[in-house]
């Protein structure tokens, strides 16, 4: 093996999407050293890059208590009145920044900066500008494999530079986890790489993760495609094969279209979309239009075949348990930013995709950043010093005796038994405990057997991660014996008051799960 | 998933190595880079963005091979169609300031479908 690369800083970020570049700024800005280490390539990692996505922002209090009000009737009861508009100030007032620091956001008919837009390639390379300027030191091609701790306290991370072919090791005061939400191997946009590494790595130091249940949202994409993007499909009518149209409900698009997609092939068409419409949305969409061009279809007038895809905890909620606002997970040393968190504050059981996730980005990666700064201080210049182990487990370390593990099958197991609707966006008992043996005996062989270096722990670390969060998801799906939200159970279709609480897990191997108790912050609705 | 690397429009620049985030592509001494690990592509279609010559393609399937020829993708104008729509330009942003996305979302906030503009990700 070539040479061991080191790292040494104040402040390591794990990720390359808007909350670890948040991040890294915010702790560059309280005068830390900051280290960035991505899977991918800072500037077009993760699901934002290739997006368009809305923003969640407020510069009056009348919009953003509106803003709230209509969360709070989605959330079903999870959401957290207090945290919201401390989300939307923080990201209102990082829009603002990003507009003073020159991204070019558009003016509105009225002159104004339209900031409640972000186009994702563009976005993504000017925050990689920022970070780059601010003198992070960015690391692409980095995947981080494991953290690293002295004594209980979290110390920097290990991993394998891809393009390299060298192990890396870097030492920092305090690490922040951004590295995505879990998307089960979906293709969907800019989710391969979303395999729920850090909530692998966090869980493995006993970090609790909440809302794994609502890790089951689904998008609309055109058939054969990865373009989940939804905004078109508002100006769209739904048809069988025979061309008979599918009534949907005032918000029940999408349970009704999956049901109808099990029963036979779904379409639509863009044909409520006239007068200027159309071109506004091909000028203002146009990663949305790339699978009609590249087919040579016209979803004005055209009716073309779609498919619902899963889009995991990326668009649900479930992710790694704040314990703080800066981000604290429970473990000293450790911030977690944006999508790897638990998002049932801003989105309760319905998805926070688009606007809010986007601010949640924002906002949780300036507290995380600036909570691994505060620390990295307290620590000081010797923080470097300490003497570290590693700790991570499945694929790297295995309990017994080593054996030829293919990743590959393990990931090919995660996306047959979590993308299917019939599996997971209509969940039942019988059906989460039948895919939670073959999860569970995957998992049991990949740590009892699986030992990789370089490129092979890489796979295999991602292969742990996608199913390490597939059996938080079905284990807390089994749990929740009801139907709130996303989480849909063909066995118990009704709410129940008793259950509206959040639902906790811990543990990577022997996950334990709890119902949180009711808080009084928690508003109900 | 990527499909083309035109090697008549390559400059060798190696940006698409660097710059996918899957680590689709490979270096090649004295010569084009190549796809190398090509069911790793994401079907994120950045790469088209980030190549200054229009040499890359991507099909819009994300499982499987399309078997597209250079040949009929530069017959319909496909190599760099997505950044012109974007108003990239040699692998360099541009056009987000022209994005009339307000005009879109005025209209479905203002329509009478909250329920579904709520449940529509933009």
């Amino acid at each position: 093996m070539a040479e061991l690369i080191q790292l040494n800083s104040d402040v390591l970020v794990i990720g390359g999407g808007p909350a670890a570049c948040w991040a890294a700024l915010a702790a560059r800005e309280a005068g830390r050293s900051v280290v960035m280490v991505d899977k991918g390539y800072v500037g077009t990692s993760g699901a934002t890059a290739p997006s368009n996505t809305g923003t969640w922002f407020a510069t009056t209090p009348e919009r953003r208590a509106r803003l709230v009000e209509e969360r709070l009737k989605q959330a079903e009861g999870l959401a957290d009145i207090r945290r919201m508009p401390r989300v939307i100030d923080t990201a209102t007032q990082h829009l603002h920044v990003l507009a003073e620091r020159g991204y070019r956001f558009p003016r509105d008919d009225d002159g104004d900066l339209y900031i409640a837009n972000l186009r994702g390639p563009d976005y993504m390379r000017f925050m990689r500008m920022q970070v780059v300027r601010a003198g992070v030191t960015v690391r692409d091609h980095h995947p981080a494999l494991e953290l690293l701790v002295a004594g209980d306290i979290v110390a920097g991370a290990a991993g394998f530079a891809r393009q390299l072919g060298q192990n890396w090791e870097a030492r920092a005061g305090a690490v922040v986890i951004a590295t995505g939400g879990c998307a089960f191997g979906s293709r969907i946009l800019g989710a391969t790489g979303l395999t729920g590494d850090g909530q692998l790595m966090a869980a493995e130091l006993g970090a609790s993760l909440s809302g794994m249940e609502f890790s089951n949202q689904y998008g609309i994409v055109p058939l054969h495609s990865s373009v989940n993007k939804g905004l078109p499909y508002f100006w769209a009518s739904f048809y069988r094969t025979d061309g008979s149209p599918i009534d949907i409900p005032p918000g029940q698009r999408f349970p009704v279209l999956a049901r109808e997609s099990l029963e036979g092939p779904i379409y639509a068409r863009l044909d409520q979309a006239t007068g200027a419409l159309p071109d506004a949305l091909r000028r203002g969409q146009p990663n949305c239009f790339l699978p009609f061009d590249r087919a040579k279809i016209d979803p004005f007038n055209d009716i073309f075949p779609i498919a619902l895809r899963s889009e995991g905890t990326v668009r649900g909620t479930g992710g790694l348990k704040r314990t703080d606002d800066d981000g604290s997970v429970g473990i000293a040393g450790l911030y977690v930013a944006g999508d790897a968190l638990e998002r049932q504050d801003i989105a309760g059981a319905a998805t926070g995709g688009g606007g809010p996730n986007a601010s949640w980005a924002i906002a949780t990666g300036v507290w995380a950043g600036k909570g691994a700064a505060a620390f990295a201080a307290r620590l000081g210049s010797r923080a470097n010093d300490r003497t570290v182990r590693p700790t991570g487990q499945a694929g790297l370390r295995p309990a017994a005796t080593v054996r030829d593990i293919d990743p590959a099958r393990a990931v090919a197991l995660v996306r047959e038994e979590l993308l299917p609707v019939d599996r997971n966006f209509f969940r039942s008992a019988p059906k989460l405990a039948a895919s939670l043996a073959l999860l569970d005996a995957a998992w049991a062989e990949l740590r009892d057997h699986a030992h990789g270096t370089g490129a092979a722990a890489f796979r295999l670390r991602e292969a742990a991660g996608l199913l390490a969060s597939s059996r938080w998801a079905y284990r807390a799906a089994e749990m929740r014996a009801e139907t709130r939200g996303m989480h849909r159970r063909l066995d118990a279709p009704a709410s129940d008051p008793a259950q509206s609480r959040r639902l906790s897990v811990i543990g990577v191997d022997r996950p334990r799960l709890a119902f949180e108790p009711h808080t009084t912050e928690v508003a109900a609705s | 998933m990527i499909e083309l690397l035109s090697e008549n429009r390559c400059t060798a620049c190696n940006v698409c190595v660097k710059a996918c985030p899957a680590n689709v592509f490979d270096t090649v001494p004295g010569s084009v880079p190549v796809i190398a690990r090509q069911q790793d592509c994401q079907t994120c279609f950045l790469c088209e963005l980030y190549c200054p010559v229009d040499a890359l393609y991507v099909a819009t399937d994300p499982e499987h091979v399309t078997g597209i020829t250079e040949g009929a993708a530069d017959e319909a104008g496909l190599f760099g169609s997505y950044a012109r729509a974007l108003g990239w330009r040699k692998g360099r942003e541009g056009g987000a300031d022209q994005d009339p996305t307000h005009r879109l979302r005025q209209v479905s906030l203002s329509t009478a479908r909250p329920a579904e503009s709520r449940s529509s990700k933009p």
